[in-house]
Formats: C-alpha cells, sequence, structure tokens
C-alpha cells in the first residue's frame, strides 16, 4: 500500500481539464444541494447527472467502481440503519418479523439518505480523481489567491506521505526484532499502536523541520511575491462548469417540486 | 563571487546550554573552494547554516558576525544555494520540472525566463529524464542530482554543499559526484563543502580548512600539506584521510550451522517481479556473512526473512533446536533466538534510558531478575555506554545510538546477529569502533550477517560474501 494522490484518469479528458477550482465549487454545488434536500428524487436526478458526466471524466470503469465500492457500501448501510431503527415504521408494511418491522415510508426515507451520501461521494470522487493536486494547489494559489504557505506546505507534506508507509512496516519489523508484538492480546496491541504510532510522528516532525529548512533555503521565505510557472487560468469551459452546476442542481430540484417530492432541511 | 566571513562567530541553538560554535574567525576568497574538516560536534555544519541565513534569531543566539560580500548572510540568502544530505526532504514538489522551478518562483521569476532555466539546470547536472518525472519514482542520487539543479538553477554565488552524498549508495554517490564536477566547471561561484569521505572531494577544492571541537581552527592550507601534517590527527578524530591504512580483523574458522535461510522468496502483493527469489544459504557460528548488491537486488528483503521479521511468500529460515521456522515464533522468543540491527537504530528503541534498554529483551525473554542486572552491566561496561546508562536514547550520538542498538539486539543473548547496513554515513572513528566491535562478538562464537554496500567493511570482517543481483543469488564467494 502507498499513499498517493495522483490522478487516476486520462489527462486529456474534458472534466479531467477543467480548471479544479471551478470543479471544486461544482463538487460543492452538488454535494451541498444533495445533502440539504431531503427528499428521494433530487439525489437521485443529482446521481444521474453525475454518472451522465463520467464518460467525460476519463476514468476507467473499473477504476472508478475500486473507488467507489467503499462509499457505496456505506450508502446502503445508511439505508439499511435508517429503514431498520426509524422512529415510526409509517406506509405499508413489507416486513414484518416481530421486532423487525420495516415500512415503505421508512423505506423511503432511509432510501433518500442513502441517495445523499451517494451523491456527495461520487462527486467528490470524480473531483478529485481527475484533479492533480499540484494543479490544485497551482489554481487555489492564482483564482482564489490562498497564501503560497499554504498551498506548497500542504504539497510538500503530501509528497513525504508515502515515506510515512515505508517507515510504519519498517518500524514494527524493527519492534518485533525487539520482542515486541501484539499477537492476540487487545490491550498489549492498542499500546503497540500508539507506541509505533508516536515513533513515526518524531520522525515526520524531524523531516518536516529538515523539508521547512530547505525550502527556506531556496527563498520560500522570502517577502517577495511569487511568480507562478504553471499558469492556472479560467478558461470559457471552466466559466461554463462553474454555472452549470448549480443549473443542474436547480433544474434537480424544481423537476422534483413539481412532481410534489421535494423537501429540504430534513 | 563573492567572499565570505566569519568574525568572532559564536552560535547557541535555542534551549542547549553549550554553545555549537565559538570564537569562529574564517575568510574564504571570492571564488576559492573550501573543504571544510572536523569531527561530529565541530559545528561544520553549524557554519554551513549561518551561512544559508538559516539562523534566524529565533532560533538560539549569536555572537559576532557572519558575512557575505560585506552584508550578514541573513540579507544574502538570495545569492546562496545549499544542498543537503538528505534528498528525500529536500525536494518539495511532485514532478521534476516543478521541483527545480520551485527556487526560481520563490524569486519572482516571470514566467517565460524560469523554464529555459529549468531545462538548463536538469542538463548541467545530467538529470536523465524529462521535467514530468515525479520525484518519487527517483532513486536516491536522481533525487540528489534534481535538488542540486535546483541550487544551480538560481545561480549563486556562493554554493554550499553539507555532506552531499553521506545518504546515498556507492553508485547514486558517484553520480551526484560527476554531476557536482560538471556543475562547478561552468560556475565562477564560491564553493564551500562539508564531507568526511575526502578522498573523493579533493579534486574539486583549493583549501582545506580543518575544524576541532567548538569549531576551532587546527590546520589550514593546501589539501595536501594538511593532510599530509596532520593526517593521522584527523582520521583519529574521524574523517575519512585518504591513504591512513584501516584496519582488518580476519577471522578464525567458522563452527557449526547457526542459521539457515531455504529458498527465501519475498512478492509483494501488487508487485510482479518478487523482492527476493529462492534464495538459500547457511549462516555459521564465528563468521561474518556479508550480503552485497546494489541497489533494490534484495539484500535489505533477505534480511528481513533470514530474521523472521516478515513472512516469506516461499520458503523459510530456521536455527538448530528450534523446530517452528523463524517467522512464526512469538517476538519474544525470536529476539532470544536472532537478533536484527536496523540501518535506523532509533527505530529499535522502546524504552526512555540505555539501560532500559539493555534490560528490555531479556525481561521479555522472562529471564531471572539478578541475571537481568548483571547482563545490562556487562554490556554497559563492554559497549562504553556505562556514563550514559540513564540517558534517552534518543538523545545520544550517531556512534553512540548505533552502539546501544547493536547491544540491544545482544542483550538476550542470540546465537545470531544480523545487521542492515552498520556503517552507512558513519565517520571514520565510529567506523572503527563498529569493526571491533563487530569482530569481537563474532569471535566469542555468534554468528552474524551484516547487509551492507560497504566495500572496506566487508574486507575487514568477512569470510564469506553472498551477492545479490535483481532479488537472485548472484554470486557465493569466500574472501
Amino acid at each position: 500500500m502507498t499513499l498517493t494522490l495522483a490522478p487516476v484518469c486520462d489527462a486529456q479528458a474534458p472534466i479531467a481539464r477543467v480548471n479544479p477550482v471551478a470543479k471544486l465549487a461544482a463538487v460543492a454545488a452538488v454535494s451541498t444541494t444533495a445533502l440539504i434536500a431531503s427528499d428521494w428524487l433530487t439525489p437521485l436526478l443529482l446521481l444521474a447527472a453525475l454518472l451522465a458526466a463520467v464518460p467525460f471524466s476519463g476514468i476507467r470503469l473499473g477504476e472508478l467502481a475500486r473507488r467507489l465500492r467503499w462509499l457505496w457500501f456505506a450508502a446502503g448501510t445508511v439505508v439499511a440503519v435508517n429503514a431498520v431503527f426509524a422512529a415510526e415504521q409509517t406506509g405499508r408494511i413489507l416486513i414484518d418479523l416481530g421486532p423487525l418491522t420495516i415500512g415503505t415510508g421508512a423505506l423511503l426515507d432511509g432510501t433518500a439518505i442513502g441517495l445523499r451520501v451517494c451523491v456527495a461521494a461520487t462527486a467528490g470522487v470524480l473531483g478529485f480523481a481527475t484533479t492533480d493536486p499540484t494543479d490544485l494547489a497551482d489554481a487555489l494559489t492564482q483564482q482564489l489567491r490562498a497564501p503560497a504557505r499554504f498551498t506548497l506546505g500542504a504539497l510538500a507534506a503530501l509528497r513525504l506521505l508515502p515515506l510515512l508507509t515505508a517507515e510504519w512496516r519498517q518500524i514494527t519489523s524493527a519492534r518485533r526484532a525487539r520482542g515486541l508484538e501484539g499477537g492476540w492480546n487487545p490491550v498489549r496491541r492498542v499500546r503497540l499502536f500508539a507506541s509505533t504510532m508516536f515513533a513515526l510522528l518524531v520522525g515526520a516532525i524531524r523531516r518536516a523541520g529538515r523539508l521547512a529548512a530547505a525550502m527556506d533555503a531556496r527563498g520560500f521565505d522570502s517577502e517577495i511575491p511569487r511568480t507562478h510557472a504553471r499558469e492556472q487560468r479560467m478558461r470559457p469551459a471552466d466559466w461554463i462548469v462553474l454555472g452549470a452546476a448549480p443549473l443542474v442542481c436547480a433544474a434537480a430540484v424544481a423537476v422534483s417540486a413539481a412532481c410534489g417530492v421535494f423537501t429540504a432541511f430534513n | 563571487m563573492i567572499p565570505v566571513e566569519f568574525r568572532g562567530f559564536a552560535w547557541r541553538h535555542a534551549g542547549r546550554r553549550a554553545q555549537a560554535v565559538s570564537g569562529v574567525d574564517l575568510r574564504v576568497e571570492p571564488g576559492e573552494r573550501v573543504l571544510l574538516l572536523g569531527p561530529s560536534g565541530s559545528g561544520k555544519s553549524t557554519l554551513l547554516a549561518a551561512l544559508a541565513g538559516l539562523l534566524t534569531e529565533d532560533s538560539g543566539e549569536q555572537d559576532g558576525d557572519v558575512l557575505i560580500d560585506g552584508k550578514p548572510a541573513l540579507e544574502q540568502r538570495d545569492r546562496v544555494g545549499i544542498l543537503f544530505q538528505d534528498p528525500e526532504t529536500q525536494l518539495v514538489m511532485a514532478r521534476s520540472g516543478d521541483d527545480v522551478a520551485f527556487g526560481l518562483e520563490n524569486q519572482a521569476m516571470p514566467r517565460d525566463r524560469i523554464w529555459p532555466r529549468v531545462h538548463e539546470a536538469l542538463e548541467a547536472v545530467g538529470f536523465p529524464y524529462g521535467v514530468d518525472r515525479a520525484t518519487h519514482a527517483l532513486s536516491g542520487g536522481e533525487q540528489q542530482r534534481l535538488a542540486l539543479a535546483g541550487v544551480l538553477a538560481r545561480r549563486p554565488d556562493l554554493i554550499l554543499l553539507d555532506e552531499p552524498t553521506a545518504n546515498l549508495d556507492p553508485e547514486g554517490a558517484q553520480d551526484v559526484r560527476e554531476a557536482l564536477r560538471a556543475a562547478l566547471a561552468d560556475t565562477q561561484a564560491t564553493l564551500i563543502v562539508v564531507e568526511h569521505r575526502v578522498a573523493e572531494i579533493l579534486d574539486l577544492v583549493d583549501r582545506v580548512i580543518a575544524l576541532g571541537p567548538g569549531g576551532a581552527l587546527i590546520a589550514e592550507g593546501p589539501a595536501e600539506a594538511v593532510l599530509a601534517e596532520h593526517g593521522e590527527h584527523l582520521a583519529a578524530q574521524g574523517v575519512w584521510v585518504p591513504g591512513v591504512p584501516l584496519p582488518t580483523r580476519p577471522a578464525a574458522n567458522a563452527g557449526d550451522a547457526a542459521l539457515r535461510g531455504e529458498s527465501l522468496t519475498l512478492v509483494h502483493t501488487g508487485s510482479d517481479a518478487p523482492a527476493l527469489e529462492d534464495v538459500s544459504f547457511e549462516l555459521r557460528q564465528g563468521e561474518l556473512l556479508a550480503v552485497t548488491g546494489p541497489n533494490g537486488s534484495g539484500k535489505s528483503t533477505l534480511a528481513l526473512l533470514a530474521g523472521g521479521l516478515v513472512k516469506p511468500t516461499r520458503g523459510h529460515a530456521t536455527v538448530p533446536g528450534e523446530p517452528r521456522p523463524l517467522h512464526r515464533l512469538p517476538a519474544r522468543r525470536l529476539a532470544t533466538r536472532v537478533g536484527s540491527v536496523f540501518q535506523d537504530p532509533e527505530h529499535q528503541f522502546v524504552t526512555a534510558t540505555v539501560k532500559d534498554e539493555l534490560a528490555f529483551g531479556p525481561r521479555q525473554a522472562g529471564w531471572p531478575k539478578d541475571r537481568i542486572e548483571a547482563r545490562v552491566a556487562e554490556l554497559l561496561e563492554r559497549l562504553r555506554l556505562a556514563p550514559l546508562a540513564n540517558a534517552n536514547p534518543h538523545t545520544l550520538s550517531g556512534g553512540e545510538a548505533r552502539r546501544l542498538s547493536v547491544a540491544g539486539a545482544l542483550a538476550a543473548a542470540p546465537g545470531v546477529l544480523l545487521l542492515d547496513e552498520p556503517t552507512f554515513g558513519q565517520d571514520r572513528r565510529t567506523w572503527g569502533e563498529l569493526v571491533d566491535l563487530t569482530a569481537d562478538i563474532r569471535d566469542e562464537g555468534t554468528a552474524l550477517l551484516a547487509v551492507t554496500h560497504d566495500r572496506d567493511y566487508a574486507a575487514a570482517l568477512a569470510g564469506r560474501e553472498l551477492v545479490l543481483g535483481k532479488g537472485r543469488l548472484a554470486e557465493e564467494h569466500r574472501r
């Protein structure tokens, strides 16, 4: 296992080429709408819109399914839990096994919540799987004027993540060599986990200090406003994405309202 | 081309009582190339950090002046470039070209001028890939060359190199030295290098400055003269002076088998090529078996599998008198059979004092109290750690930490000791100590296996050598 956040799509795909800030705004618009709406139709329409966008993302379907499987599993669990443990079982009773009773009303409510989770998860994966972290940092700095201390600092830290995985493995082996391992004892396991985590943290802080010194030695802390080697711009296509996302959201809400099922903040 | 001067310079790191350096008076002429020599603790790295403008007011207390071209170093940062020893913590960006551009962006260079500079710098260091190459996919030597390109791209008037090859394997170090040689031929910049391995860097410098503890000047002048006059003394202080012979400790005859590896194979999940494939060997009492080979040849994997620390995909390692393969032994029992010493000693420290560190293994193994005490006392004495018995292991010097990690692995009296790069990055004095220490352990009948890049270490101690290549046993020979 290595932790990298490199994009997993064809870099020339239309969605992959959209300015990361525009993409971020679109993901935020869709997710927020899905989380605010509490009926089942609005998130269903949004999910349909997201799935329609998948072919333009350049993500292979297998990869997308792999990334989404846990999130959808979580959404399924949300449906089940909300249906079973609903405060009141309303509507026609579908299942009646004594303590386990599920009515259509609760099932519909549970499905609505599950769909909302699905929409937020799918939108997030579509956004982040098609975005290179470097491009995101550039766009945040150039379009939103985010401070470089923050964006580049985060990028540099991201680069060190894979090292942590390797180091975790090394520390674990080194401790087994010293006669220290969790075995089947849960208390010992937790304590060992905590102490390994501590050792990892100490190493990470030391490394971060060295990296910060190296960055400053190359003038990162000079007060001069930095220039940008890679340009991120808002092109017409990016403005279209930025404008289209709220429109799609509004359309989903309108259709749902026209069908008389729209509810919100529930 | 700019002059550099220390005038009565002293520095105390915040939170420390003693000064790292004091009373330093040095001058380096414009365009001069100087090698700074001295034992650990002579403050070489502090002097370089001062020149790089990294000793800011909030990080400690300064006396005297550090002047670059007549102005305080803190104001001249834009004219100075520094290369550190650890490549991993110098690279900032995910793509190689972006990383070189990083320092230029900080100088507010317009975009259309940045990229020609980036290409020029990458070419100067012989960087073999394009600008889009992922920095995490580079070897240590390649990363260090990229970091050098990042320094050169800013066209500094003063270049500082802080042990630029100390963290690299021999091939990587060679590549970096060649890149340095080529790059320095193209620049007029003043150069100051700190390096223990003197022989490899001598042809790059005009003058040597040798420092003692606290930054006191021991000698200076042309390299030949300084080394001829002070060579023995500097070698004793830990400098790798060329021509001063190294000790060897040949072994007596090896005894019975102490550890057997059979068809050891490891395939990482998600990888096609095995990290190690079908390696069998026998390790005998009273011998040191060296395991050598280029980076990525599976040396460290072999040590992990032989030490029972990682479950092999196929094959197993066993010791006589133990029916189960080592990877299936409970850890506390394993520690009484095979000791493993890792490259980074700090990974192995699990207690708060040196004494507890030594008592840990025996305690885990369930030894009686008086036996543990006797063992700890013996190890403290033998490894010259007695004055540090109550110190925190994380505060030890490099050499002390390494001795402690060996002692900790030996504490529960295993018959086999496995060492991963025991001499990596050590100065000559620590190196000599480690040779003597491992030779003594070996001569008491312990079986030793050492994974190493260090030809001198293998030559001094090893009776046999296993050479690995691409995860397989390439050859096995007696020395």
